[in-house]
């Protein structure tokens, strides 16, 4: 602050040419110029910190137990619903359990170092994978999958994305205050959406449901 | 979502038969492991329970042989509000909206996540059926691994009450969606845990606006007074505050039909009277 008041008092006056800063008599082009871009400088410093680094600060990566081919799996059994399946009762099973690997891993199938390691250190140890959800929502919310699979006829693309044709899987990412996965917040620290599996909040949840319905719902539609 | 709740959506309800209740408090234990209700070890200040479900101890104060006395469940009464439109006393004061009136169910949710803690609505609440967390929960070693993952835990600043176990109507309502049935959900799919706790079966819960359910046979609620019952045994507690609770009470005896409402003397005859042509709109 004081080198902008010595800049401006020294400054020449000839304010007057200046149309934007005319009503400063006193004041000087130059001073108020190197303020400006002082200002511009400090602006986009703190701005790409924010921009670039924040993202990172915020979100420690995790790698998932061992890698998984989606792509690989999908052409052996034919979709999604072999392994993510319904139960009798209605319920979602979400990340299959081992006893279902089991059904076609009885033994080694294929040479990959991953199917070894789960072989070895899950299978014959009787561990369950302890996979990292990408899409685990909050305690509080109660998604029915059954309501959007088998009553509205979504596919699971429109939320979960092309998630079945990768061949890695990616880190996962979590967020540090929440301790909730990226996926949800979406990839794009400006939560900016350009596909509906972009983002898994509860505004997206709603602006799907007012399309669709007509009707955000009751908050005990989707709360517990 | 601004229809009211009437017409084709649910109207869930509970009936008690006090005569039956014996006041063993099966309901409360049901409760509060069902809906993972947190429980300190010295309980004895009752102001700091948390009971979403409470048995009261209700007494004719008349000395022997004519002494009586009644055990009166008491959970989240569900009101519709004045006019049965979803006003509840509770929603319409939530600066926070974290309870809203669910219109498909008549059902009064409450959102621990967006209660920040003024309680509001537990002043409004004229049953005392809302409950504040004043501490964290804090449970004996080990029971973290019985609680129920579909009832979501709450913290300490929230306030809870009675959910008429809506988890449950979630998950029936999952299996009519995946059996391709959408919303037709039978009688006995959804059942509170107090209901199917209590031994003695005071406790009777269904659809107020199925004919075919239970409860609607019980009272008879009358769709031109709010569910009013038109059984002349049944009552609602503080009718008069035309809150129109979605629970009833059933009792034979004439002094607990009268403890459910604050009459002035000489006020219950003339109240029975005029009960035939009185409605509020």
């Amino acid at each position: 602050m004081s080198e902008l008041e010595k800049k401006t008092e020294n400054g020449s006056v000839g304010a007057a040419e200046d149309g934007a800063s005319g009503e400063q008599k006193a004041g000087g082009d130059s001073g108020v110029g190197m303020g400006v871009l002082f200002f511009i400088a400090a602006f986009a410093v703190c701005f790409l910190s924010g921009w670039l680094l924040f993202p990172s600060l915020l979100y420690s990566k995790k790698e998932q137990p061992f890698n998984f081919n989606h792509a690989l799996h999908v052409a052996e059994t034919g979709g999604c619903d072999s392994c993510h399946f319904f139960r009798e009762d209605g319920s979602f099973a979400g990340i299959p359990k081992n006893s279902s690997c089991v059904e076609c891993h009885e033994s080694q199938l294929g040479e990959t170092e991953d199917e070894a390691i789960f072989m070895t250190e899950y299978v014959e140890k009787g561990v369950e994978v302890p996979w990292l959800i990408y899409s685990e929502q909050p305690d509080c919310v109660f998604f029915s999958h059954a309501a959007h699979v088998v009553g509205a006829k979504m596919d699971c693309v429109s939320c979960h994305g092309h998630i079945g044709e990768s061949e890695t899987l990616k880190p996962y990412q979590e967020n540090r205050i929440t301790g909730y996965s990226r996926d949800i917040w979406g990839e794009n620290i400006w939560g900016i959406k350009k596909n509906s599996w972009d983002r898994m909040k509860m505004d997206d949840c709603a602006e799907c449901h007012q399309e669709e319905t007509g009707s955000k719902g009751a908050c005990f539609q989707c709360h517990k | 979502m601004t229809q009211d709740n009437h017409g084709k959506a649910h109207k869930f309800g509970m009936v008690i038969d006090l005569d039956k209740c014996t006041g063993c408090g099966s309901c409360m234990v049901a409760c509060m492991s069902e809906n993972n209700v947190p429980f300190k070890e010295d309980e004895t200040n009752k102001k700091d329970s948390l009971t979403w479900m409470t048995v009261f101890k209700l007494s004719n104060e008349k000395n022997f042989p004519e002494t009586d006395i009644c055990y009166m469940p008491r959970p989240c009464m569900h009101c519709g509000g004045k006019g049965d439109h979803g006003h509840s006393p509770c929603v319409s004061v939530c600066p926070a909206t974290a309870t809203d009136y669910g219109y498909d169910t008549g059902i009064v949710s409450q959102i621990y996540t967006r209660c920040f803690g003024c309680r509001y609505c537990m002043g409004a609440c004229p049953y005392h059926a809302r409950y504040f967390n004043w501490w964290d929960p804090k449970w004996p070693d080990g029971m973290e691994e019985y609680l129920s993952p579909d009832v979501s835990p709450r913290m300490r600043g929230v306030v809870e009450k009675c959910s008429f176990c809506y988890h449950r109507y979630q998950e029936a309502r999952d299996r009519a969606y995946y059996e391709e049935r959408r919303d037709t959900i039978e009688e006995g799919e959804y059942q509170t845990a107090c209901t199917q706790a209590c031994p003695a079966g005071a406790i009777t819960f269904g659809d107020l606006h199925n004919p075919e359910h239970e409860v609607y046979k019980l009272v008879k609620p009358d769709p031109h007074q709010c569910g009013k019952p038109r059984n002349p045994k049944a009552f609602r507690l503080l009718e008069r505050l035309q809150t129109n609770p979605k629970v009833y009470y059933i009792s034979e005896r004439e002094w607990v039909r009268k403890a459910g409402d604050n009459y002035r003397k000489g006020e219950w005859g003339q109240q029975k009277k005029s009960d035939g042509d009185k409605g509020h709109k």
